[in-house]
């Protein structure tokens, strides 16, 4: 086998997430799509090993060594982490006003974004990167506005099919690329539910801003989607990236 | 094996989809999968397509990126006329105003998606597949196709599902090109994003449970068979849902056949 054991990470075994083990019980009940996949729990845990309650030290930077499958890994994992920390804080209490609809899309939505961060998370196993600092508010996110949290969930969603398409190419192990496919395709559905609840009955699920005039979606390169896609704004802890 | 590839090289963003040309088939003959499928009704199937399924069923070596590409545009050949058909038929007079707003954007992608394809083929040697004949109503069961709404609507979410789940199936099968990898997951997310609005409109979840399909006709259960299991485990609902699966050629072909009439 390969030397470096963080290049012969392999997503193939999937069924870790409902087998024993520590995060056996957090990831049953994620999977079951209940409430309690909302509680936070990882998530306030973020950045506070050793700081103060008040004030945090700064996180030490994070890197992504995109010349492994599990740096490639590590980058769908940061985006997973920021997903799910954003629909978990969209869940734990919606906005006013929500219909059963909305509330059932992003509920959804929000699960599979655990499942895929957990799946992450236990895939990698000792190669991940730590838990990540975000913050929605300095990007202006108002949890308490249809328009602001929809308006969010689709940079989320779009940035997450145009990332997983950008960087299926930088995988190496044929069956990360399957299970990174099996992933992308559950985005863009997303995408286009949130993208049908802001503009409903328009050609906005698949609009012309994010398909081209050959029928193809966006794929970025990881820079472009940490630094300027959107995404990268609700992200406090620093991402360096080496290739 | 790891040893074996190239560092990853640097590649502007906005080439990704342009870069058709060969890098060295490094990562061919990793993929050849295991294609061990038994015996579909290939007889049943035109001359060229049989050709693909049986080049994949052979084992060796892997279908070449030419004939993943044909495989592909057969599909989108297939979506393409199925939707054109449709918004010129009665069918579109009686579709909601979201639906026919729908069908006319997917109609566009399909269409794009076709002219993509054909001028990608001859950059790889190959010549592109001519388009099979049609036939919608596969021998009579959907009779009303292009009448019915119902019936139009179904079928557009059974190609779209299958779509999604026939690029997947071949990721592996174009990785050894880093633009034509791109260019397909390119294509699969818009085939994604089309079967989650057209389920939506159909009052389905735009996400797929386990293996159901939900209202659609019982011929549509092949494209849902395989998405309750997650790599061989039985996931729960939420996980099935987090994860699309593949299908391979031959399972494509197969749903396909019914509606390739020559």
């Amino acid at each position: 086998m390969d030397a470096d054991v963080t290049k012969s990470i392999t997503l193939s075994n999937i069924r870790q997430l409902w087998e024993p083990g520590t995060r056996r019980e957090f990831l049953r009940v994620a999977a079951l799509g209940g409430s309690a996949v909302l509680l936070p729990a990882m998530f306030a845990a973020c950045g506070d090993d050793d700081g103060g309650p008040m004030e945090p030290p700064p996180p030490d930077a994070v890197v992504l060594d995109l010349s492994s499958d599990a740096g490639v890994l590590n980058y769908a994992y940061a985006l997973e982490q920021l997903e799910a920390a954003f629909y978990t804080q969209v869940i734990q209490a919606f906005y006013a006003g929500i219909t059963p609809e909305e509330q059932q899309v992003l509920t959804d939505i929000g699960g599979h974004e655990v499942i895929h961060r957990d799946f992450l998370a236990a895939t990698l196993g000792g190669a991940r990167i730590p838990d990540l600092m975000v913050d929605f508010a300095g990007g202006n996110v108002d949890f308490t506005s249809r328009f602001s949290v929809l308006s969010t969930a689709k940079i989320f969603e779009d940035g997450g099919v145009a990332a997983y398409n950008g960087a299926g190419r930088l995988l190496t192990d044929l069956n990360n690329l399957l299970v990174a496919g099996k992933i992308v395709s559950v985005e863009a559905r997303h995408a286009a539910a949130i993208r049908d609840l802001l503009r409903p009955g328009t050609r906005d699920f698949a609009g012309d801003d994010v398909v081209d005039p050959s029928g193809l979606d966006q794929a970025f390169e990881p820079g472009f989607v940490l630094q300027d896609s959107g995404l990268g704004q609700f992200i406090i802890t620093p991402i360096e990236i080496v290739s | 094996m790891d040893q074996n590839h190239p560092t990853i090289e640097k590649i502007e963003p906005g080439v990704l989809a342009r870069n058709v040309s060969r890098r060295g088939a490094i990562r061919e003959g990793v993929g050849a999968g295991s294609a061990v499928v038994a015996g579909l009704a290939l007889a049943s199937l035109p001359v060229g397509l049989a050709s693909f399924a049986r080049k994949a069923y052979a084992q060796a070596p892997a279908p070449s990126i030419v004939d993943v590409l044909n495989f592909a545009l057969t599909l989108e050949y297939l979506e393409d006329e199925f939707y054109r058909t449709g918004l010129a038929a009665a069918v579109a007079a009686t579709l909601s105003a979201p639906e026919l707003t729908t069908i006319q954007q997917v109609s566009k992608h399909e269409t794009a998606h076709v002219r993509f394809l054909t001028a990608a083929i001859p950059a790889f040697g190959g010549t592109p597949v001519t388009k099979p004949t049609f036939d919608f109503t596969a021998g009579g069961a959907f009779a009303d196709v292009f009448s019915n709404r119902v019936t139009f609507l179904a079928l557009a979410q059974t190609f779209e599902d299958t779509g999604v789940r026939a690029y997947k199936g071949q990721a592996g099968n174009v990785a050894s090109n880093d633009g034509v990898l791109t260019a397909a997951l390119q294509i699969h997310s818009v085939e994604a994003r089309h079967a989650s609005q057209i389920r939506r409109l159909r009052g389905q979840k735009g996400w797929i449970t386990n293996n159901e399909r939900g209202d659609l006709p019982p011929q549509s259960q092949a494209t849902y068979d395989g998405e309750e299991t997650v790599n061989g485990g039985i996931g729960s609902p939420a996980v099935t849902e987090a994860f699309d699966e593949p299908l391979t050629m031959e399972q494509v072909l197969a749903i396909a056949g019914p509606f390739i009439a020559g």
